[in-house]
């Protein structure tokens, strides 16, 4: 569908053929193609700029000048470039602790994909051996308690919700229900907020004081624009949180905020959230993600 | 008098609030394009000249929504029961604006009937029950996994027998590039034609404000299976600003016709260009 970032440099290379060399000039045009590849992608602005520097300078290097084929070459460190910023080794989530349940919260903007993922993490842990509750911390939004009892049906977990709207005392009392009836692990499913509210911010920070949980985790969707950046800062600066999800990742959004999101926080990706179907969680891999940022 | 030529500075700055309104690589250009154009052919005295030819370009860009359909709740409606139904990705707030639009059009004397057809999603049904009940509207719907065609049916027969003038049908969430969900979405059109065959008289697409360039594919692949009328953007009570809808509007000819600005049932206004573009650029 999209135009690979390859063919485009290609192209944009070609006039050079003739010439011997790449040279300043030749560059700074496919310097603007990787920048517009990475705007179309979602990439934020000044992550964009940022970025394109650093290839801008490598490209500079010997070794790209005396290439025979310099667009490649170029692709080439963008795409390594791009695992780079993203990557760092695979991350998994902690819940090496000898606190009965181990804790972990979701936290993210209205409508991410949180509930369905606590869903699928119970599932997944549930696969592997553990005995997961999952708590109903959002007391907000219209029938999230019992989206969220339907989940925990499908999946054979139960789920701890109470009756007053009140999350930080249902998470409580949840994590007292997992440690009366052997529950290992504690997964807190809270409600969708904006990163400028703060009476709903402060909510979450509390959260985070009471419940110390082993693993905090942002969730966000992965077809975000430009905003992604300032989101994820300010659910960082409040929460400094432990991984990031990213969801919906089985639509066809090239998915830049990927790169905005661990450029400005510095937090590993540690899901994928796939579709809508409890088994449709993944782990993530930089490579991957870096070539479909790039569209190839 | 006056100058023709925008300096560099302005047009980065310009570039850089556009990008990061998402506005788009694209339409990004083209603004700066128009903008640099018409400085040349017409002159500009002071910086906020220039801002005004800014906002009178992009307004251009805009359609507007009065020129196809009635946009306020209390204007009389074409024929009845006029259908309406809502679409689009997952999580985007469909049913939350679906509750607030039948609040409205309740409160302006409409008689409104709430179709449940997203019989997928966990608990679906049970969050439009309580939409329903908060603008005090009567809902139709079936069980979880039920076909949403035939709760579109029903709701559409019960709509004409109980003389109702509006119904706003809710539909699950889905992706654009899931083909066989995009089909169900024709299907829920054709059995709702079997009642009122003009039905559905508009198709709103829900967009969610903070959506980067892919909200262009959602609103193409959309407008493939049917054949949307209005947007609806979301979430705009966020930093977001939604500026892809500009592109979309512009290469689609879809108007934004309301803006979602809460999660409160009076969070819906109808859409203002001039003041979406005020708050885009600041
Ligand atoms: N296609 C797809 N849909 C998803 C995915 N994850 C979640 N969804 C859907 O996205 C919508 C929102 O998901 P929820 O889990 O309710 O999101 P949330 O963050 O809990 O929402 P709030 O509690 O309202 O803030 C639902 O329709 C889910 O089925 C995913 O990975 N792929
Ligand atoms: N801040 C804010 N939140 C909103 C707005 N509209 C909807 N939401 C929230 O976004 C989340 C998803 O809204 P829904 O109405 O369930 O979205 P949907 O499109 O019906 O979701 P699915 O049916 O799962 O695809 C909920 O938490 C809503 O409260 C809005 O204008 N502003
Ligand atoms: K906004
Ligand atoms: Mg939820
Ligand atoms: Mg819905």
């Amino acid at each position: 569908m999209f135009e690979s970032l390859s063919d485009k440099l290609e192209h944009a290379l070609k006039k050079l053929s003739g010439q011997a060399k790449i040279n300043e000039i030749n560059i700074g045009m496919a310097m603007r193609d990787i920048k517009r590849a990475l705007l179309d992608a979602d990439v934020n602005y000044k992550v964009t700029k940022n970025f394109v520097e650093q290839v801008r300078k490598q490209a500079l290097g010997e070794e790209v000048i005396k290439s025979v084929s310099p667009a490649q070459m170029i692709v080439k460190i963008v795409h390594d470039e791009l695992v780079k910023a993203m990557g760092g080794e695979q991350k998994d989530i902690n819940l090496k602790t000898s606190r009965m349940p181990a804790v972990i919260m979701v936290a993210g903007l209205q409508g991410s994909g949180k509930t369905t993922f606590t869903a699928k993490l119970a599932n997944l842990l549930k696969k592997k051996g553990r005995a997961p509750l999952l708590i109903a911390a959002d007391v907000y939004r219209p029938a999230a308690i019992e989206q969220l009892k339907t989940l925990g049906a499908q999946i054979g977990v139960p789920v701890f919700s109470i009756e007053e709207k009140d999350a930080l005392k249902a998470a409580k009392q949840g994590i007292e229900f997992a440690k009366q009836n052997s529950k290992n692990v504690a997964i807190v499913d809270t409600a969708g907020r904006l990163q400028i509210d703060e009476e709903m911010m402060a909510e979450a920070e509390r959260l985070k004081r009471e419940l110390s949980p082993e693993e905090i985790l942002f969730v966000v969707d992965s077809m975000i624009g430009q905003e992604a950046v300032n989101t994820a800062k300010v659910f960082n600066d409040r929460l400094d949180f432990d991984g990031v999800v990213l969801t919906k990742m089985d639509g066809d959004t090239r998915g830049g905020a990927a790169l905005s999101i661990k450029t400005v926080v510095d937090k590993p990706i540690k899901f994928l959230s796939q579709g809508e179907k409890v088994d449709d969680l993944d782990i993530f891999y930089p490579e991957r993600m870096a070539q479909r940022i790039l569209g190839m | 008098k006056g100058r023709t030529e925008i300096d560099d500075e302005f047009l980065e700055e310009l570039e850089q609030i556009l990008i990061s309104a998402d506005v788009g690589v694209q339409t990004t250009l083209d603004i700066v394009d128009k903008i640099t154009e018409r400085a040349k052919n017409e002159r500009y005295a002071s910086e906020e000249d220039l801002n005004n030819m800014l906002i009178d370009e992009i307004q251009k860009m805009l359609s507007d929504a009065r020129d196809a359909h009635v946009v306020d709740f209390d204007a009389p409606l074409p024929s009845t029961p006029y259908v309406i139904l809502i679409v689009g990705v997952n999580g985007v707030g469909k049913t939350t604006s679906i509750g607030k639009m039948a609040y409205n059009y309740k409160t302006a004397g409409k008689k409104v009937l709430i179709a449940a057809a997203d019989t997928f999603r966990a608990a679906a049904t049970e969050q439009l029950e309580i939409w329903a009940e908060r603008a005090g509207v009567p809902i139709v719907g079936q069980r979880q996994g039920a076909d949403p065609a035939s709760v579109v049916f029903d709701s559409v027969s019960s709509a004409v027998s109980r003389d109702m003038d509006v119904v706003l049908v809710d539909t699950a969430g889905r992706l654009h590039n899931k083909i066989h969900l995009m089909e169900e979405l024709s299907k829920i059109m054709r059995v709702a034609q079997k009642k009122v065959p003009d039905a559905p008289h508009e198709v709103l697409l829900v967009l969610d404000a903070s959506t980067g360039q892919n909200a262009i594919n959602q609103a193409k692949e959309f407008m493939k299976s049917v054949k949307v009328t209005g947007l609806i953007l979301t979430k705009l009570d966020g930093t977001a600003k939604g500026g892809v809808v500009i592109g979309i509007s512009r290469e689609l000819n879809i108007p934004v016709k309301y803006i979602g600005v809460g999660e409160k049932i009076e969070d819906l206004q109808i859409f203002d260009r001039q003041k979406f573009i005020e708050a885009l650029l600041k």
